[in-house]
């Protein structure tokens, strides 16, 4: 198992190179040019030239990958060209937001999602399952951009229950503030979790080992939850993986509508302003997290499936 | 014969919609003594499958519907059952074996775990000791070097001995009857015939009573003392080993035999009974072998025969034969 998780790790490294490559192209390919954005209209060539140099901009091409790929594994991402501060600490006072959200999102949408799942499976075209469908449409249908408004008026505005801005301070402040939030991200989530689980379960149970576990003596909650249910898990780990990049990126529309901190908020507010070191840094940070997202999936399917574990 | 262990009654079964059903089991009675090891034979779709789930009432409703008979065990009719006792019976009172050994164990549990569920599920017996009792079935199955094998997974294992372990489960709580539909049809040759002698050994060694599924005849001969005939849906003919083999009365059963290859044979061409089983539900009137019987007469497809005695143990749903019979 260990050793599984070592090679995923070593695999991972080409992916991240990878993506450094691309990041470092698309900067090149922009157009405008870093130092008039920085220093501005009414610099000098003099002082443009200070500014290439200081930045590195002059150096050859291929020098400027090998120092750029350089400074982001080293976690230097330079200074912010608006306040002056290290990226890596707009990053660091940023990142626990997203993540928080992202993590208490994805456990609401599970907790929701793979219960509704098995409902709707085991009470297949009744009442319950009709109504988890209806849900899931709903959940499908509305953009979360627009629930979260709506969530924001509801909840925080009219019935003041919850904190309109921010990102809180202590536990319970922060779990305050990433309630509403998190159920909108959620919502999709638990929908689309909740169809997976339910197709997948399913076909499962039609299978022959499930059979088996009847033919055992299994009463049917043992045979749903223990011989069912963790099969039917693959499917649903996969749509997980998939869900989890879709939160990373609906989190940056999620983070504006709640006037959240988080590294999306940061990301739209560098653009607006071309903050080029931010951006970059942004962008890599979140490509860092698909591949980190991948990786633990990849881990996850190792758990569930023994016919992965290799020898 | 003293008081049967499985006495089944005019078991019908419908599958499909209940305003339309399709009869896929008519009207069939048979029974497996104390001890004794029947064979169920019969063509693919001869409803020999679904009488086995249907005595664990594992027929999936819908679109399978019990819709008549009585199912006697141990002198109780389990159709009759609440549904929620049912697990007690099964796995316990009553095993089963399938038919397809690479696709009837959990891919995602450990062979030894799901072995040793089948204990839990009906013993109260610590882990330690439970643990013990599955290689103690591992060891009577055959399973080279059981205790390193617990932790393995059934894709580890090949068919024969994924089988093994199937029929180890099985056995796991001594069941009265051991119902095993078609265990070797899925493997290789030879190892059809190292499973069988485990059936056999089984048969020897475990006093369980066996029903046997199989279109196999040679299986049942080598292993049952009375053999039960299936064709459409119906039981067919009915006996013990011997008569069957020797006078089977049933054209049906005549033609099966006549079609069992032999060694000292010098045919060119196996013999095959013309044309094939009737679509389920598509026979409504007289005998379902009508069409294909080179006895048949006019009253046979008007009416359905009842069963004849053709001696104390023996019996067949024919017209023909049991007319001759009595001549």
């Amino acid at each position: 198992m260990i050793r599984m998780i070592g090679i995923r790790l070593f695999d991972t490294i080409p992916t991240v190179l990878l993506v450094l490559t691309l990041v470092f192209v698309a900067l090149r390919l922009l157009p405008g040019d870093p130092a008039l954005v920085a220093l501005g209209d009414y610099a000098t060539p003099e002082q443009l030239n200070l500014f290439r140099e200081q930045m590195g901009l002059n150096a050859p091409l291929w020098l400027q990958y090998i120092t750029f790929t350089w400074n982001m594994i080293t976690l230097d991402f330079g200074r912010s060209l608006i306040s002056n501060v290290p990226v890596v600490d707009i990053l660091a006072r940023n990142l626990p937001y997203t993540i928080e959200l992202t993590v208490v999102a994805t456990g609401m949408g599970l907790l929701a999602g793979i219960p509704l799942g098995v409902m709707a499976a085991v009470y297949r075209n009744k009442a319950p399952d009709n109504g988890v469908r209806a849900f899931s449409l709903v959940g499908y249908a509305i953009p979360d951009f627009y629930l979260g408004a709506v969530l924001l008026i509801v909840f925080a505005l009219n019935l003041g229950w919850f904190p309109i801005s921010g990102g809180g301070h202590d536990f319970a402040s922060r779990m305050h503030h990433i309630f509403l939030p998190a159920v909108t991200l959620a919502m999709v989530k638990s929908a689309f979790i909740g169809r997976l689980t339910r197709t997948s379960l399913l076909e499962v149970l039609g299978r022959d080992y499930v059979r088996t576990a009847r033919a055992k003596g299994a009463r049917e909650g043992r045979v749903i939850f223990r011989h069912g249910l963790r099969n039917a898990l693959l499917p649903v780990t996969t749509g997980l993986g998939l869900s989890l990049l879709a939160t990373l990126s609906g989190s940056v529309a999620i983070e504006l509508v709640f006037n959240r901190p988080g590294i999306g908020s940061v990301l739209i507010n560098a653009i607006a302003e071309r903050d080029y070191p931010v951006i970059q840094a942004g962008v890599v940070v979140f490509a860092f997290f698909v591949v980190l997202i991948n990786l633990l999936i990849d881990l996850a399917y190792i758990a569930i499936d023994p016919r992965i574990r290799v020898k | 014969m003293s008081r049967a262990l499985l006495k089944v009654e005019n078991l019908s079964v419908d599958f499909g919609p209940v305003s339309n059903p399709i009869r896929v089991l008519n009207d069939v009675s048979f029974s497996v003594g104390r001890g004794q090891a029947v064979g169920l034979v019969g063509e693919s779709g001869s409803g020999k499958s679904i009488t086995s789930l249907s005595i664990l009432r594992l027929v999936p409703e819908p679109p399978g519907h019990i819709a008549a008979g009585r199912v006697e065990f141990d002198g109780c009719d389990l159709l009759k059952l609440p549904r929620n006792k049912m697990p007690e019976i099964r796995g316990r009172d009553i095993a089963m074996i399938f038919q397809e050994p690479m696709s009837s164990l959990n891919p995602v549990m450990a062979i030894g775990d799901q072995i040793g569920e089948a204990i839990k599920l009906h013993r109260a017996l610590d882990s330690s000791r439970r643990r013990e009792r599955v290689i103690e079935l591992l060891k009577l199955v055959g399973m080279p070097d059981p205790v390193s094998r617990l932790g393995s997974y059934p894709h580890q294992f090949s068919g024969g001995m994924r089988q093994r372990v199937m029929i180890a489960m099985a056995l796991a709580c001594d069941p009265k009857l051991l119902i095993a539909d078609e265990p070797t049809t899925a493997l290789d040759v030879t190892i059809q015939a190292q499973v069988l002698e485990l059936m056999k050994k089984i048969r020897s060694e475990v006093n369980s009573s066996i029903l046997l599924i199989s279109h196999d005849l040679g299986v049942i001969a080598d292993i049952c003392d009375r053999v039960v005939v299936m064709y459409a849906g119906r039981v067919v003919e009915d006996g013990d080993v011997k008569s069957i083999f020797r006078t089977p009365k049933h054209p049906y059963t005549q033609g099966l035999l006549q079609a069992v290859p032999r060694l000292a044979d010098d045919r060119e061409r196996l013999y095959q009974i013309a044309g094939s089983v009737p679509a389920a539900g598509s026979i409504k009137q007289g005998c379902p072998f009508f069409a294909r019987c080179s006895l048949r007469q006019n009253r046979c497809q008007e009416q359905m025969p009842p069963m004849f005695q053709f001696g104390s143990e023996h019996s067949a749903a024919c017209w023909v034969t049991a007319e001759e019979e009595v001549s």
